[in-house]
């Protein structure tokens, strides 16, 4: 089917808005939907909606078990028309708005409520990774057990043998997140991070080293999604939606994964934002490893296949660089709260076009660009996504 | 109320003040019926002696609180055992040949023992024969009828793979010779022949004519058997008296059994 | 290169013995076909019967053309390592207990790639042969070593883990006095192992054969009747903690059939001996051998049984021989099911008709005896579960395999082709 040019239609009349992060915690004794609770509310107190207006909820979690989405609406004391629960993961920031802005848009609901969530208990994690997905189970998780560690300590293997990358390329991008992070007072980071420390650090999975790994906690982050009237009748500050996309399960023949589902429809990102790389303020990509960092660089259009580690040693990763990158610190530095790392960068990122980012605000920041990416279902991440947005008022 | 003959119960009192007072002593004359005991063994397309093996029930445990019990299973000749006419296709027809038929009187009585200790001891395949029976009936009388007789050899004190004493050619051990067997049955009219060895009959005893002649010719002639004694030394020439009751097993052609002796004391060492 | 091991030193009577714990044993249905090939030390993958494609991880449909016709089929197992990691802290205590732990991408030349363990002696970015062999779950895994056979590689220590090497290790064979016991105590020597007990039983009914068995190097004859109790109980209360591999090879072979030549006694010790027995010592060793699975270098870890190969169908001709047999062959499933938490290997040997006096008359192919040895040895290296000894044996497990029914046809006829 192929499909004309111009066909996707733009997103105009709907917009991000009331943007919220509950501080991490590293351990919590409460369950998903305290987190997802305390998201919600602070969203729709934002927007100074009640619960029963709200019409729209999507959400996403790994340790809502046995709920979903479903069990969430009675518990919470919700009546939506319309109800979505995102499995992507990394991807499910993305995948949230892509879905809620569309309903918002023929109307199928007014004001959609985007929240991800998850608890931390002390055995989460592993058990977690013991019943991830079919393939995890069948054919990764009986080699070793090392769960994302060492499916990316694979990839990253890989990546440095194609194309000669070093630790030193991967260490800077660890570095500059860190830095940001010291200016993100919920961070669960707070100590500088030098080169020389990245280098010597513990090995967790060959090559990859304990300041690779993200930390594993307890938070959650929302945003609504609501027409662009009715965000202005509230006097909320607002984003706009450019251009989005998402594909899932790209290049399944590549034998190890060294690029992800943006390959396929970057020219679409930029061609319906109307924008090209050099005209985003900041980028936010999905960082639970240095690698895949590296490859949304790359497969996001600011270089070619193999040149993001001399792309990173040419620019300034910081939030008063020329290349802002993870503001917030990202995940490696601001900590992983499960499903809500694939919030994070976006939430950021709304804060950072309306003007709102506090210490971590980037001057003059337009246009920015999320990347999403996510689900090792076996040994790669099969989701993946990306959306443009850029600043209300102007 | 029968008036009981006042010698009868003299007799039997006297027996019993004997026993109690040492006068008269009980020996032992079995083996501990154990799993490794050695078993008659026959070529191996034939049916064998099953061996004696025991398996718990409980043991004052889970599969019962306050009692210990087993279970057991063995042939009827394993161990020290009575062989009844019926267990030998020359005494197939004869009255009252099965253990659960034979009069039980006929268990209790008095026994010859017959010494071949140094001539076992030099030959393993010492034979019971005429000259052998007719030179301790010099020394000891002739035999009496009905009476049991016991070939001492002392292979009850043998173990292990002695015991059998297998060598390619099949088993050595002692035991009567055609005429030897004859002459204690058709002369002397024994009532039993009792052996320290696993058969009545010698190791090599399928050799002779018949073969196995003295299974033949005692159950041929409604007499019995027993095997696998023990102390046959501790017993007098003449004198003792051999108690050996076998189970009472429908239709069985033998029983393992235990067989004891009762000795004048002045006898015993 | 791969450190060959050491002979363990004596266990420290002080230290508490090592638990076995098992890694991640939940599978798919689909993904257990790896694990039945494994248990035969088969590499197999899905393949696609419309469109050929050949598949991995194991699925219900086929990738490439959505059809549910998938077949497992033996396929080439030479690929690429294109990317490793060394593994060294992990949230499953079984391999957290044995970091540092290598683990590797490789892309068969056949197409799929595949996550997997690999050998200390693969080079990075090299050419690999893979292998599928089962883990202490007993379950299939793919393993890839290093092209060229390199000395001592068997000793390498994730490697170790797959297999039941009788190198440096205890064995007991429960019959010595069969000849299949004498071959058994012969490979087994050679196979390094430490010391080899030879279960004898009737010590009071001699044996020809005694003087040069108990001749062999590290040979022990052990008194040992797995028909007596007390016997077993015993043997296990003196060397039950030194038995690493136990070989039931005891047997009672008697010929004939329900009716033309039964004969309920030899029947009875049929029973007795190749199914009471295995249940007998599986009381008495069983539960010490399940809790020294992990027990270091010498670690317990095989239990085998000797089944004749008609345990899957009954030659008439030893019909109550086949029926024992096919007794004791469920009763190994119950086991290996009971011993798989202490991750020890349960391997049946199904064997065709050996070459001795019962089995005398039948015509050739018959296995010897040391044929039979070699295969248990090379079972035991491989870490299989299930092993077929002799042509005979290995056809019939494949027509069994396509249909039993079709099979007793065969087998309950004419002789069971045999004639």
């Amino acid at each position: 089917m192929r499909r004309p040019a111009g066909f996707r239609t733009a997103y105009d009349g709907v917009v991000l808005a009331a943007p919220v992060t509950v501080p991490y915690q590293r351990f919590s004794k409460e369950s998903a939907h305290h987190w997802i609770a305390r998201a919600l509310r602070g969203s729709l107190a934002a927007a100074r909606i009640s619960p029963a207006e709200l019409d729209g909820f999507s959400v996403a979690s790994f340790t809502l078990f046995p709920d979903t989405a479903v069990g969430l609406t009675q518990h919470l004391g919700l009546t939506p028309r319309w109800l979505d629960h995102i499995p992507t993961g990394g991807a499910s920031g993305i995948t949230a708005l892509r879905r809620a802005a569309r309903a918002v848009q023929a109307g199928d609901a007014d004001v959609v409520a985007c929240v991800a969530g998850d608890t931390n208990h002390v055995d989460s994690f592993r058990r977690l990774l013991s019943s991830f997905s079919r393939f995890a189970q069948d054919a990764s998780w009986p080699y070793g057990s090392g769960g994302p560690n060492t499916s990316f300590g694979l990839l990253t293997d890989h990546y440095m043998h194609a194309f000669g990358a070093t630790r030193e390329d991967f260490g800077r991008l660890c570095v500059s997140q860190r830095s940001n992070a010291l200016r993100n007072p919920h961070a669960i980071m707070k100590e500088p991070l030098t080169m020389a420390q990245y280098l010597s650090a513990r090995l967790i999975s060959d090559p990859i080293a304990l300041y690779d790994c993200v930390m594993p906690v307890a938070g959650a982050e929302a945003f609504l999604v609501l027409r662009e009237t009715d965000a202005v009748a509230q006097g909320l500050p607002f984003a706009c939606i450019r251009s989005t996309i998402e594909r899932h399960n790209a290049f399944a023949a590549d034998p190890v994964q060294m690029r992800g589902g943006w390959a396929v429809d970057v020219d679409e990102l930029y061609g319906m934002a109307q924008a090209d790389p050099t005209d985003v303020d900041l980028v936010q990509t999905y960082d639970d490893y240095p690698v895949i960092t590296m490859m949304q660089i790359e497969d996001l259009g600011f270089c070619k296949k193999g040149e993001a580690p001399a792309f990173v040693r040419q620019r300034n990763l910081t939030i008063d660089g020329d290349f802002p990158h993870n503001t917030s610190g990202g995940q490696l530095s601001a900590g992983q709260a499960g499903a809500a790392g694939g919030y994070l960068g976006l939430v950021e990122a709304i804060r950072q076009v309306t003007g709102m980012a506090g210490p971590t605000q980037v001057a003059a920041a337009r246009l920015a660009l999320v990347s999403g990416f996510g689900m090792i279902n076996y040994d790669r991440g099969v989701c993946s996504g990306a959306v443009i947005i850029s600043g209300g008022s102007s | 109320m029968t008036v009981t003959n006042s010698q009868d119960n003299h007799a039997l009192t006297s027996l019993a003040s004997a026993m109690a007072n040492g006068e008269v002593a009980t020996v032992d004359l079995t083996h501990t019926l154990d799993p490794d005991f050695p078993v008659i063994i026959l070529p191996p397309e034939f049916g064998q002696c099953a061996r004696f093996r025991m398996e718990e029930i409980s043991a004052y445990d889970h599969r019962g609180p306050a009692w210990k019990w087993h279970n057991f299973s063995c042939c009827e000749h394993t161990g020290t055992h009575f062989d009844a006419p019926i267990h030998w296709i020359s005494g197939r027809d004869l009255p009252n040949n099965s253990v659960d038929e034979i009069p039980v009187e006929r268990f209790i009585g008095p026994a010859c023992v017959i010494d071949c200790s140094e001539g076992a001891a030099r030959d393993d395949d010492f034979e019971l024969t005429p000259e052998v029976i007719e030179a301790w009936e010099a020394d000891y009388g002739r035999i009496p009828p009905d009476c049991w007789v016991l070939m001492r050899t002392d292979w009850s004190k043998r173990s292990g793979a002695a015991y059998l004493n297998m060598r390619d050619d099949g088993p050595h051990s002692p035991g009567p010779s055609p005429e030897g067997i004859r002459l204690l049955v058709e002369q002397r009219d024994i009532r039993g022949f009792g052996v320290e060895t696993v058969g009545t009959d010698a190791g090599q005893g399928q050799h002779y004519t018949p073969p196995f002649p003295a299974h033949y010719t005692l159950h041929g002639n409604n007499k019995y058997g027993l095997q696998c004694l023990n102390n046959l030394d501790l017993l007098p020439p003449v004198g003792a008296v051999v108690i050996a009751t076998p189970l009472k097993i429908k239709n069985g052609t033998g029983s393992p059994l235990r067989v004891l002796a009762l000795v004048p004391r002045s006898h015993t060492v | 290169m791969t450190t060959p091991i050491s002979p363990p030193p004596r266990k420290n009577p002080q230290k508490r013995t090592r638990v076995p714990v098992e890694p991640p044993d939940t599978r798919s249905r689909a993904a257990l076909g790896l694990s039945v090939a494994a248990a035969r030390g088969r590499f197999m993958l899905q393949v696609c019967t419309e469109c050929s494609a050949i598949l991995y991880p194991p699925r219900d449909a086929c990738s490439s053309c959505l059809s549910v016709d998938l077949e497992w089929q033996v396929v080439s197992n030479r690929g690429r390592l294109v990317a490793e990691t060394v593994i060294r802290t992990s949230t499953h205590i079984y391999f957290r207990e044995r970091t540092p732990w290598r683990v590797g991408t490789v892309q068969l030349d056949c197409g799929p790639s595949m996550i997997c363990h690999v050998h200390g002696d693969c080079e990075s970015q090299g050419n690999v042969r893979m292998i599928n062999r089962l883990d202490k779950s007993g379950h299939g895994v793919l393993f890839a070593l290093p092209e060229k056979e390199i000395p001592a590689m068997e000793d390498d220590p994730q490697l170790r883990e797959l297999t039941c090497s009788p190198k440096f290790r205890r064995i007991l064979i429960t019959d010595a006095r069969s000849e299949s016991g004498q071959a058994l105590a012969r490979a087994f020597s050679r196979a390094d192992a430490a010391l080899v007990f030879a279960g004898e039983a009737e010590r009071w009914r001699h044996w020809p054969e005694r003087d040069s068995l108990k001749e062999i190097d590290n040979v022990e004859l052990v008194p040992l009747d797995v028909s007596d109790t007390q016997s077993v109980e015993e043997l296990c209360g003196e060397i039950g903690g030194k038995v690493d591999i136990l070989v039931n090879n005891a047997r009672f072979v008697r010929p004939g059939g329900v009716m033309d030549g039964g004969d309920l006694v030899f029947a009875q010790q049929e029973m007795e001996v190749n199914c009471l027995g295995l249940m007998r010592l599986a009381q008495a060793f069983g539960p010490v051998m399940r809790g020294r699975g992990a027990d270091g270098v010498n670690s317990a870890t095989a239990w085998v049984n000797i089944l004749s190969i008609y345990a899957y169908c009954n030659l008439p001709q030893f019909g109550v021989y086949s029926a024992s047999s096919a007794a004791a062959h469920s009763l190994s499933q119950c086991l290996r099911s009971e011993m798989r938490t202490g991750g020890v290997r349960v391997m049946n040997v199904y064997t065709s008709p050996t070459e001795d006096e019962w089995h005398q008359p039948l015509p050739p192919p018959k296995v010897t005896a040391s044929k039979l040895a070699s295969a248990v040895v090379e079972g035991l290296q491989d870490g299989l579960e299930e092993v077929y000894v002799g042509d005979l044996a290995k056809d019939l497990i494949d027509r069994w395999s396509a249909e039993p029914k079709l099979l007793e046809q065969e087998m309950t006829r004419q002789g069971g082709g045999r004639e």
